[in-house]
């Protein structure tokens, strides 16, 4: 009973043993780890100057590492468009086969999508919200730009073991109460810091009822407890979206068997905590009694119920970033919208997530809705979520937005306030002209 | 490494890498005296200007939370900043601190006892903080740490190794 293996163990625990080749891990050992994708995006170019004080001519696997142009695009500025140029002869240069062009969209999506990253694997991104890919069971760690030519030169990176928080899962989202709410509720409670280092492993029957989009959202949002990764346990909804996202890489409309058969292959590489596992902290959450929740400037842990902020008048509201700006989140939009206007002085903003996500709300018909009502659609990326372009903010302006930070000048000046919400609270208040509840909305 | 002498820049809790370093000037700004100018502007405006060589932050709980940027902790490098001590770091920061051979030191006790101005001196041999409120041991640094910060950073510890 004294090997490891025998122990009972967290997902962080086996995730990293995997990665770093090795039986089981304890918690606070440095293990070398493997990443399976290394992902960066804008910085890229940044990351190839470090990496080339290694002195080789080639990254140690192409065919491991993603790239997308996301964060700035299309280029706002020359010297934006010379960093994407440097990074589009760098693809070439190192034959980069997954490489994302200027509107494909934000690289957790698209990654998503295309089913690069699957259950039981460790995705190390130049990025703070790669915590993303716990949505479908994967490590997902952020890195510095240090961190990743490293791992460009060597492939490997040392990690330690964290430890681990288990957040239990219980009941179902009412209607208009989304896992936004459940995860600003989950950062308030528990704090900016609650998560610092740990793996947020999410357990509970409630896993399986949120939407795939949804679990997309909370394990995003994980970033702002502060975790090194996120974990929701994976099930057969994962397993047929990321087998659907790697076979029309091959074919439009793969054969049943086919799905059938990818989805059991993926099924085989997840990872699952075990009943024992030794985790630092247990906490219950109930879905079904969330309601919508606003964090307030210039925190994420700054929450408050969304009924204490109707004085709050809204100059923007913006719907779009790796949190919310999937096909699910523009038709909670759509549907809030429906027959109603956007308040006088107040501008909808809304930036898909991908291209595939606003290619599909346009074969909906809902972005000619959408547009016909007053909305201004972006370029799917990561618009102005961190303040480069694409509806940046005057001083005293307000914005409410569904991204995931609210720090002060994130928006492009000191002098403005971010309210961060979730899809239904940003589309009502953008009706409202006011922070709004979707309820005080749809009732008039 | 010992640290003398150096003075004591202080700020409260959360401070996050867009206060840090702002995000719309990630892709952009690449010379270090560019970086280096905008360090802290929207936290401290007279931070980047007054700033000296040999200089520390003392600051509280999750220092450097937010975004992976380098850039957090290059414009403090280039600005000569030898050391963060703070009550909790951020792990990405705290990583690249470590990895671009900025101090960073986990020490809950030196956010009451040290204030703006004090000079400190920062043992990490010793794993203790000397300041005018007295003496303030923190935990020592694990061994993987410390042989990246004593190499210089990140990048030139896995060259000697590479070549060792």
């Amino acid at each position: 009973m004294s090997s490891p293996a025998c122990n009972p163990q967290t997902f962080a625990q086996k995730a990293l043993a995997r990665a770093a080749g090795l039986e089981a891990t304890t918690v606070g050992q440095i293990v070398d780890a493997r990443p399976d994708i290394a992902l960066s995006h804008d910085n890229s170019a940044a990351i190839r100057l470090i990496w080339l004080r290694f002195g080789r001519d080639q990254v140690w696997d192409a065919g491991r590492m993603a790239i997308t142009l996301d964060h700035a695009v299309p280029a706002p500025t020359t010297r934006h468009a010379l960093n994407h140029a440097e990074i589009r002869r760098f693809v070439v240069e190192q034959g980069i086969d997954n490489f994302f062009e200027a509107g494909e969209g934000i690289c957790h999506q698209v990654l998503s999508e295309e089913a690069l990253v699957v259950p039981g694997q460790l995705i190390l991104g130049a990025d703070s919200h790669t915590p993303h890919f716990g949505w479908m069971g994967a490590f997902g760690a952020g890195v510095g730009r240090s961190e990743m030519a490293a791992i460009w030169a060597t492939g490997e990176l040392w990690l330690q073991v964290p430890e681990a928080i288990e957040i239990e899962i219980r009941g179902e989202l009412q209607p208009w109460v989304s896992a936004k709410d459940l995860a600003l509720e989950i950062i308030g409670r528990l704090g900016a810091d609650g998560g610092l280092y740990k793996s947020v492993e999410f357990t509970g029957e409630g896993v399986g009822k949120l939407p795939l989009s949804e679990r997309m959202t909370l394990a995003n949002m994980m970033a702002e407890l502060g975790c090194k990764s996120s974990y929701l346990q994976p099930d057969d909804a994962v397993f047929s979206y990321l087998a659907r996202g790697r076979l029309q890489q091959a074919a439009a409309s793969p054969r049943d068997e086919a799905l059938e058969e990818t989805a059991q292959e993926l099924e085989r590489g997840a990872l699952y905590p075990d009943p024992e596992a030794p985790y630092e902290q247990r906490h219950c959450f109930d879905a079904g009694a969330t309601e919508p929740r606003v964090a307030c400037p210039h925190t994420v842990d700054n929450t408050v119920s969304v009924g204490e902020l109707a004085h709050v008048k809204v100059d923007q509201a913006f719907l779009g970033t790796c949190t919310n700006g999937r096909l699910e989140d523009i038709e909670i939009v759509h549907r809030i919208l429906d027959g109603r206007k956007i308040a006088a002085g107040t501008r909808l903003l809304i930036v898909p997530a991908s291209r595939r996500v606003l290619q599909a709300a346009i074969r909906k018909g809902w972005i000619d809705d959408l547009l016909e009502a007053g909305a201004v659609l972006g370029t799917p990326g990561c618009g102005p979520c961190m303040g480069n372009h694409q509806g940046v903010l005057a001083p005293g302006e307000v914005c409410i937005s569904s991204a995931n930070r609210n720090f002060q000048g994130r928006m492009g000046t000191r002098e403005a306030e971010i309210y961060l919400a979730s899809p239904a609270v940003v589309a009502a208040s953008a009706v409202a002209g006011h922070i709004a509840s979707p309820a005080e909305v749809l009732e008039t | 490494m010992s640290e003398r002498g150096s003075r004591v820049w202080k700020y409260g809790d959360d401070v996050n890498t867009d206060l840090l370093f702002p995000g719309k000037y990630t892709y952009t700004l690449r010379d270090p005296e560019e970086i280096a100018a905008h360090a802290l502007e929207d936290l401290d405006p007279e931070f980047a200007t007054g700033v000296r060589k040999g200089d520390v932050i003392v600051a509280g709980r999750n220092f450097g939370c937010g975004s992976s940027r380098e850039q957090a902790v290059t414009c403090l490098v280039y600005n000569g900043v030898v050391a963060v001590v703070a009550e909790s770091f951020a792990r990405i920061f705290y990583r690249n601190a470590i990895n671009n051979g900025l101090l960073a030191v986990v020490c809950p006790d030196a956010v009451d006892s040290i204030e703006a101005g004090d000079s400190i001196e920062i043992d990490l041999e010793a794993s203790t903080i000397r300041s005018p409120a007295g003496e303030l041991p923190f935990a020592p640094l694990a061994p993987t740490l410390r042989a990246i910060l004593a190499s210089g950073g990140l990048i030139a510890h896995i060259q000697q190794t590479l070549s060792a």
